[in-house]
This record gives C-alpha cells, structure tokens and sequence, in this order.
C-alpha cells in the first residue's frame, strides 16, 4: 500500500502488547475518505484495539496520524472531527436526553441541535427521559442522533448494533447512509453480524492475530474472489486449483477460490460472488483451533 | 479550558443528589426539629428542648426579656449551627464524589462517551476539582442559608403568636455578616482541602477496582509501619512531621473547616486556636483571623502536594481506561 497524501487514517507498523498477547502485530493501513470500511475479524484478533488507537484510547507503538493528529497527545482536537459510537453501554445512565444535547452542543463546535431534534421527533425519545430509561434500542437511536448531528470527518462504529433487534438495526444503518453518509465523510465499522453491512460496505480489512489477513475494495473482492458449486464429479478438478475453502451443499461442493481467471472456474461449475461471511469463514480457518 | 462552565454544569447535573439535596435535608432536619419543638412546647405549655449547638429556649427567653444583643448572638450561633451542618454533610459528598469522579464513568464505559467528545482530560479533571472546591460548598451554603430564612420565619411567628416582636432580635443578629463570612471560607477551605481532593482523585483515575480501599488503607497501614518501625527505634515519622496528621490530611481536609479543629485533621490545630468564641459567634469567623492561615508554611506545602496529585491523576485519566470489572 502507498501512503496517500489526503488518506483520512494512516498507521504504519501499529503495535500493541498485553501481556504476552500481541493485540496489533505490526499493522499498516490506509484509508481513503469518502469510504466506509468494514474491519472483520474474530474475538480477540485486535478489532477493538485498532480502533481505540485511532480514537487516542490506548498507547500504542508505531505511527499513526488521523486527519493529520497524534490521537495520542491531540485527542481533543481530534474529537472535534471525529465521532465514536462503541456498543450500547456507553450513553452514561444518569443523564437526561435534554442534559445530553445541551452538553454535546456546548462542547462541540460543529454540533447542528436542530438536526439532532429533528431525528429525534421521528423516535418515542422525549427531551425529559433519563437514559436508564430508555431500552436499549433507544438508547442506540439517541446516541445516532447526536452523532448525526455533528458534521465529523470520519465516524468509527465499534459494534454499534450489539444486542438490538432486527427493526433497529435495519434502521440503524438506513438512517447512517440516507441521512449521514456522503462523499467527505468515512465510516469505520465493526460488527459481528457482517451480512447485515455487506452492502453498505466499500471496502473490508480483515484482522486475524493482530495482523491485516486482506485488505480490499469491495470491487477487488469481487474480481478476486468466486464460488463455484461443482458436481462430485469434478471435485478432484476444482481441488487442483487450490481453493481457499471447500463446503458440501445438497451433495454437491462449494469452492472458494482466490485469483482463478473465472473462465476456468466457470467450466467447473456454477459461479457465484462469495458472501463477506463465506469469505471470512474461509480466511479464518483454524483461528480458534 | 473554555468549557468548564459547562463541565461544572455536568458534575452538578450528574451529583445533584450530593451537592444539593444532601445539604437541604441535612438543614431541613434542624427546620423539622424546630417545628416539633415549638410544638411540643406549645402543647406541653413547657420547654421547647431543642438543643443542637443553640437553645430554641434560651432564644425565646432572651427576647422576651428583650436582651437584644444575646438574642441576636443566639441567631448568630443558630446560622452557624445551619452553615455547619451542611458542612458535615459536604464532608461525605465529597470524599465518595471524588472517588468515584474519575472512576465511576470508567466502571460504566461512559468515560468512552465523555472521550468522544472535544474535552481535554485536563479540563476534565479540573473541572472536578472545582466543583468539590468551589460548586458543592457554595451550594451548600446557599441551602443551610436557605433552611435559615425559614428559621427565622418560624421564630417570628411563634413569638408573634406570644406578642412577641422577634424582628428587634434579627436585626441585632448578623445574617448577612454571617454569610458572607461563611462564603469566605470557602477559598481557604478549597485551598487546605487541595491534598485531599488530588488525593482522592488520583486513586480515582489510578485504580482498576476499589479506589476506597486503596485511599484509606495505605495512609492506614503507612501509620502502622511507621508506628513499629518507631517500636523497633528505627528512623521514623515523629515529633513535628506528625505522620497521623499528614496523613489524617490526605483524607479528611475536605471537610471544611476541618483547620479549626485543635485536634484530629488538622495539623494546624497546635498553632492556630480558633474556637468559637460563645459571646459573639460572628466574630469566630472573622476574616482576619481565617486568613491568617495563609500565613502557614503548612497550607502552602499541602497545596503543592494536591497540584502534583492533581497533575498524575491528569496523566492516568489520558492513559487509563479499562476497569477490573
């Protein structure tokens, strides 16, 4: 990768240790604004670490700048173009919806209240209700509101959707793309339920043991990557090619394969674009083993 | 830096409960007293028997003999019972409020919310420190004096209802005096409790878990190390560098006024004597004699220590987040 000039994210060699484990191992990256990025990776392979680097929540070794800041000493400065929303937990308990829009308004300069009511006329949030009145869904729908409601350079999403419903979720990232997202703008998102974001997503970094296991556009991933369900017949052919991965479907075999010009495969069987999931299944063989 | 009237707006929003309630039922329990003992007196057609650092009795005896000038010093003494009660009360909102400031947030993940936002930890941290200087005693105070007018209203009314003018009594008591003697407190009271408040605010941005026990039981077991290695004659704290005292400050100087006291907390208590004076309360608190204190070597030296407190506990709120739980 190619350090970029106007890259909104740039980190070469990220480190981090706990203890013996190596959260991040070496990690670099860029990205591009304008794009929304999913960063997939299973439990412990260093998702969140990553994104608290870039937030300024943890040391770190290695460069990183974001918008041009040290999130490590220029935090401050950094939050006022930069929006967090980490699982649901976080909005603090005691505070009133009223309290919270007067103080996000007084600290943040690009802050727009009237927005952030109006999303809020289409929610059952009233101005006077505490957040540990609200349900958990609520809760999200507040803390998008206020965020939505700052004209921020880049959004970082840490499992925002965690322990949601279906209804909220769904409109959670409806709202994100019809009413947020544009062309200055840069998602960074993380979730466990990839399917739900696959098509929102412009690009995807996978994360395995600390370390980048792909980093692609999703135009990439769909030139690079194929499925092809073949006959039992041709199984041994297919497995000549070295696939990625290999599943059995209604007696027949589902391959994956990486860099295969699609003439070859298509004479094996039939192709498909392989589902983020499929994909990261395939990448992570034997993480937990 | 340019937020903190705002981040003292969100410390009060967050500890209403502390800072304001906590004073006004504090006073109104003198108020409820009050009522029950003129009550009761009126029932009884005997003795009020409110006693708590004045006499509902000697009050009422002192104006109906029409003995001003012990009249108003008895107000006097009952607005200072008013402003010290609140006190006590502000002594345990604050010890609990600033171990929890930076720590609480921290349990809850909401700190990951408060550093989404354009705030610098150093703005953070010191608006907390303000608000246990400057906010919660202020508000205090407004309360106890609040619970006085109130006061002030029932005695005028019972002895109204005995043909009694309380009015010539008020007016050779000191309200306003008072109070403002009261308010000026407040910045050598910030000022000696400083050690303390960068005390209880860096084990609350240090630790992982349990900043009370941290707080309290390393002065405690420092007492008993120094106690034995005093047994076994090794070199250790005595005479002047008093360690209970040192120590007794690191905890309990947010209690304000706590540098009156000729014994416990204060270090001071040996040179400065400061005890209520019973013939005219008001002038107990005279600011030349409350500010003398700054002419000790020892406010001075505590205030350096409670900065540098203040600063570590600044450098760990940049760097700590995650909790034990």
């Amino acid at each position: 990768m190619s350090a970029t000039p106007n890259a909104i994210v740039h980190a070469r060699n990220l480190s981090k240790s706990y203890g013996p484990l190596k959260a991040l191992d070496g990690v670099s990256f860029e990205i591009e604004p304008g794009r929304i990025v999913g960063l997939i990776g299973p439990n412990g392979a260093g998702k969140t670490t990553a994104l608290k680097a870039i937030l300024g929540l943890t040391d770190f070794e290695g460069e990183l700048s974001v918008l041009g800041f040290d999130p490590r000493t220029q935090r401050a400065q950094l939050m006022e173009h930069v929006c967090f929303i980490a699982d649901v937990a976080v909005l603090p308990r005691w505070i009133k919806v009223s309290e919270a829009i007067e103080f996000v308004a007084g600290v943040h300069p690009r802050f727009s209240r009237e927005k952030c009511e109006a999303f809020l006329a289409h929610t059952k949030i009233q101005p006077t209700m505490r957040v540990r009145e609200l349900s958990k869904g609520m809760i999200v729908q507040l803390h998008l509101a206020l965020v939505m409601a700052i004209d921020a350079r880049l959004l970082v999403l840490d499992e925002p959707t965690l322990g949601l419903d279906i209804l909220y979720r769904k409109s959670f990232y409806e709202s994100l793309l019809s009413d947020y997202f544009d062309e200055n703008k840069t998602i960074i998102v993380t979730t466990h339920q990839v399917e739900e974001i696959e098509h929102i997503l412009t690009d995807l970094v996978f994360i395995r043991d600390g370390k980048i296991a792909l980093a692609a556009t999703m135009d990439e991933v769909g030139e690079r990557y194929a499925e092809v369900m073949v006959n039992p017949d041709r199984a041994a052919d297919a497995r000549a090619l070295k696939p990625l991965n290999e599943r059995q479907i209604f007696g027949k075999s589902i391959f994956l394969f990486d860099g295969i010009e699609r003439a070859r495969l298509a004479a094996l069987g039939e192709l498909h674009k392989p589902s983020v999931a499929d994909l990261f299944v395939a990448t992570m063989k034997g993480t937990y083993a | 830096m340019n937020n903190i009237p705002l981040l003292l707006k969100r410390e009060y929003w967050e500890h209403r409960g502390g800072f304001l309630w906590t004073p006004v039922w504090m006073t109104g329990v003198i108020l409820i007293f009050t009522v029950l003992g003129i009550l009761s007196a009126e029932v009884l057609g005997s003795n009020a028997h409110v006693h708590v650092g004045f006499s509902l009795d000697e009050l009422r005896n002192h104006i109906s003999a029409n003995d001003l000038a012990e009249a108003g010093n008895a107000l006097d003494m009952a607005q200072l019972v008013f402003g010290g009660l609140a006190c006590v009360g502000l002594f345990f909102v604050l010890f609990f409020y600033l171990l929890g400031a930076l720590y609480d947030d921290r349990r809850d993940r909401s700190v990951l919310f408060w550093k989404s936002l354009p705030v610098t930890d150093t703005a953070t941290v010191v608006s907390k420190a303000l608000s246990a200087m400057l906010v919660a005693p202020i508000i205090a105070f407004a309360a106890a004096t609040a619970a006085y007018v109130v006061f002030l209203v029932l005695i005028v009314l019972w002895a109204g209802a005995h043909g009694l003018n309380a009015f010539p009594a008020i007016l050779a008591a000191h309200p306003l005096g008072m109070l403002g003697r009261l308010l000026l407190t407040v910045p050598v009271n910030a000022m000696w409790a400083l050690p303390a408040i960068g005390w209880l605010l860096f084990w609350s941005a240090y630790v992982r878990s349990k900043p009370f026990l941290w707080a309290v039981l390393i002065p405690f077991f420092a007492l008993i190390a120094n106690w034995w290695l005093g047994k076994l004659g090794a070199p250790h704290f005595s005479g002047d560098l008093n360690l209970a005292a040192i120590l007794g400050r690191l905890l309990f100087s947010i209690a304000p006024g706590s540098w009156i006291a000729s014994s416990g907390s204060g270090i001071l208590g040996n040179h400065v004597r400061m005890g209520l004076d019973d013939d005219h309360v008001v002038s107990s608190l005279d600011p030349s004699r409350v500010y003398s204190l700054l002419a000790e070597p020892n406010i001075w030296i505590g205030a350096v220590a409670g900065v540098a407190l203040l600063v570590a506990a600044i450098w760990f709120r940049q760097r700590r987040i995650e909790t034990a739980s």
